[in-house]
């Protein structure tokens, strides 16, 4: 069962909130494992400090042109529509951040004069926080295009049996939508705030748009005001659990301790929201059969 | 003119609520919200909408199911698993094949390799674009269409346009509102801008990807500048964010304490130096003093910025 935890918002507890229920649910002794889709901004490790047992690099098709064999036709930079690739005087000019990899340029050329090399943008690291399994994706900072590199930490996950939580970036756009793609479900941290609300509203949009069965967490929920909770009723949206606005886990959380051990009770409220977003789940994949 | 761009690394920090007090402040400033991902700035600056225009994103290959033959080339040479073939078709095509439009980057391959020229590529709506007035002077901003693409581009699109209407409404100062992260948007609002402010949290995570951004800012060359958030929340790692900020090169900011009544400015629909005159407001005046003076020192920024494909 994959479990997407995301938000719309940044800086609302997705990385908490995932964290700690890997941590737990690994502690009741499943087979669970934590996978941090945030490939631009990856925390999980900071919180879980995993033994890294081996990492690998994320690599990406980019071309490379036979100078001697290339006869300046500039067809490549007709071909390519993401200005990756430029015929300049004498000279062929390979922008590699801006390539998706489609391979048009080679298919263009009628010289066969470019091929395809693998270029590392990140990297993607397994290890162990416990008994818990670890995965995390880096991209390298400069790189513009996260996906490919979501992707990659998506396609080392382990067969669906186990439990997989994966932590997702912010936003709404194409890094949300390449992590939270083939989740049964996904788990929407938002705050009551004027921007959380906002936030959330893109984020259930973009959910509903995938078709994905989903549910709302109302982090520091004594905080803002009360529009969440009129959204969400006026929506039909499940509220699964609301967790109280509360300094020692902001502190906490600011040294990258895990709240689930640190603050009392915590563990507790976050098993119930396990349990409740599990069987949420598992209703929806029955459902669906 | 000189262009202020905010950003953070880690979501969350208060970049928004920091840049609707400097709007505030400034009041000669013309305002852009790069955010576009998850723009909030308009929630406070309330803008009135004067301009609207669609926002032309990434291109999706469409077929012409009339002339596919269902050959299957476009499916072989797809390289984003974005063409499908959709069964068995009881018409003279053997299979009707169909583009997934979340999944197509609009490379083109298929358009061009088609035997039977059966396939184009057609320009998506990708959100729409504002200009507007606020009490705090001209907005640029944007709302990107539900699961569209190409932020970076849209990014870039706001950035010209707010530079135009600063030429036009003879304004010196463009305060940008950028995104989280490393990637794609966040290298649109910040290639070529004057100085990037970075609003960061005293947590691990929060120094963990300054230091990325910090990195990113300096390869592109930008002149930097840190304040720290919520500074009392943990003063250990406010120190060490400061340190941090300094190797990299970026001046460092007055800190912002925690107050409570940043959450109910937002609520209240203002600004906090609108709201009140607290421990946040205040420090927040003192930063404008100092990203005043900062920005004396800074480059002008003419040229449109350097167009960036998604």
């Amino acid at each position: 069962m994959r479990i997407a935890v995301a938000s719309g918002k940044g800086g609302t507890g997705k990385t908490t909130i995932a964290v700690n229920l890997a941590h737990l649910a690994a502690k009741r002794g499943r087979p669970v494992v934590y996978a941090d889709c945030d490939v631009e901004e990856p925390n999980g490790h900071l919180f879980l400090r995993p033994t890294i047992v081996h990492q690998r690099s994320i690599d990406r098709l980019v071309p490379t042109i036979a100078l001697d064999r290339c006869t300046r036709c500039g067809l490549c930079s007709v071909a390519c529509r993401y200005g990756a690739i430029a015929c300049v005087g004498q000279t062929v000019l390979v922008f590699p951040e801006l390539c998706h990899a489609c391979g048009g340029c080679r298919l263009a050329c009628p010289e066969q004069a470019i091929c395809e090399a693998p270029r590392s943008i990140g990297c993607v690291r397994h290890g162990w926080s416990g008994c818990l399994r670890f995965l995390d994706g880096v991209l390298n900072v400069g790189e513009m295009m996260s996906p490919p590199a979501i992707q990659a930490v998506k396609n080392a996950l382990p067969p669906v049996s186990s439990l997989a939580i994966l932590d997702c970036p912010p936003g709404a756009s194409c890094p949300v939508i390449e992590s939270v793609r083939g989740a049964d479900f996904v788990l929407l941290v938002t705050e009551p705030t004027p921007f959380g609300l906002s936030d959330l509203a893109l984020a259930v949009e973009m959910t509903r748009a995938l078709r994905l069965p989903f549910g709302v967490v109302v982090n520091r929920a004594d905080r803002g005001d009360r529009e969440v909770w009129r959204y969400c009723e006026r929506e039909g949206i499940d509220i699964v659990a609301e967790i109280p606005d509360d300094r020692a886990v902001a502190e906490a959380c600011s040294q990258g301790d895990l709240a689930a051990e640190k603050i009392p009770g915590m563990a507790e409220r976050l098993c119930a929201l396990l349990d409740a977003v599990e069987s949420r789940a598992t209703a929806e994949k029955r459902g669906v059969a | 003119m000189k262009e202020l761009i905010v950003i953070s690394g880690k979501g969350g920090t208060g970049k928004t609520s920091i840049v609707a007090a400097l709007a505030s402040l400034a009041r000669s400033a013309v305002i852009a919200d790069c955010d576009v991902d998850a723009a909030n700035l308009h929630l406070i600056l309330e803008p009135r909408i004067e301009r609207q225009e669609p926002f032309w994103g990434g291109s999706k290959a469409v077929i012409a199911a009339e002339r596919c033959t269902g050959c299957g080339q476009c499916t072989d040479l797809c390289r984003f698993d974005a063409i499908a073939g959709d069964g068995p078709d009881p018409g003279r095509a053997a299979r009707v094949f169909r583009i997934d439009p979340l999944a197509c980057e609009g490379c083109g391959v298929c358009v061009d390799h088609c035997p039977q020229n059966a396939i184009t590529l057609t320009p998506t709506a990708g959100g729409q674009w504002f200009v507007s007035r606020t009490r705090c002077g001209p907005m640029v901003h944007a709302r990107l269409g539900v699961a569209a693409d190409n932020s970076g581009k849209l990014v870039t699109h706001l950035r010209r346009t707010a530079r135009r209407l600063a030429v036009e409404r003879r304004r010196d100062l463009i305060l940008c509102d950028g995104a989280p992260g490393i990637g794609c948007p966040v290298i649109a609002s910040l290639t070529a801008s004057s100085l990037a402010l970075a609003v960061v949290e005293p947590t691990v995570s929060g120094l963990h990807d300054f230091v990325r951004v910090a990195e990113l800012t300096q390869r592109l060359d930008i002149l930097g500048m840190l304040t720290v958030n919520k500074a009392d929340l943990n003063p250990d790692l406010t120190g060490r964010l400061e340190q941090a900020a300094r190797q990299f090169g970026f001046a460092v900011a007055g800190r912002v304490p925690y107050d409570s009544a940043v959450t109910r400015a937002q609520v209240a629909r203002r600004t906090i130096v609108e709201l009140a005159d607290g421990p946040a407001a205040r420090a927040i005046r003192a930063l404008w003093a100092e990203v005043q003076t900062r920005l004396q020192a800074c480059k002008d920024v003419v040229d449109p910025p350097v167009h960036l494909a998604s």
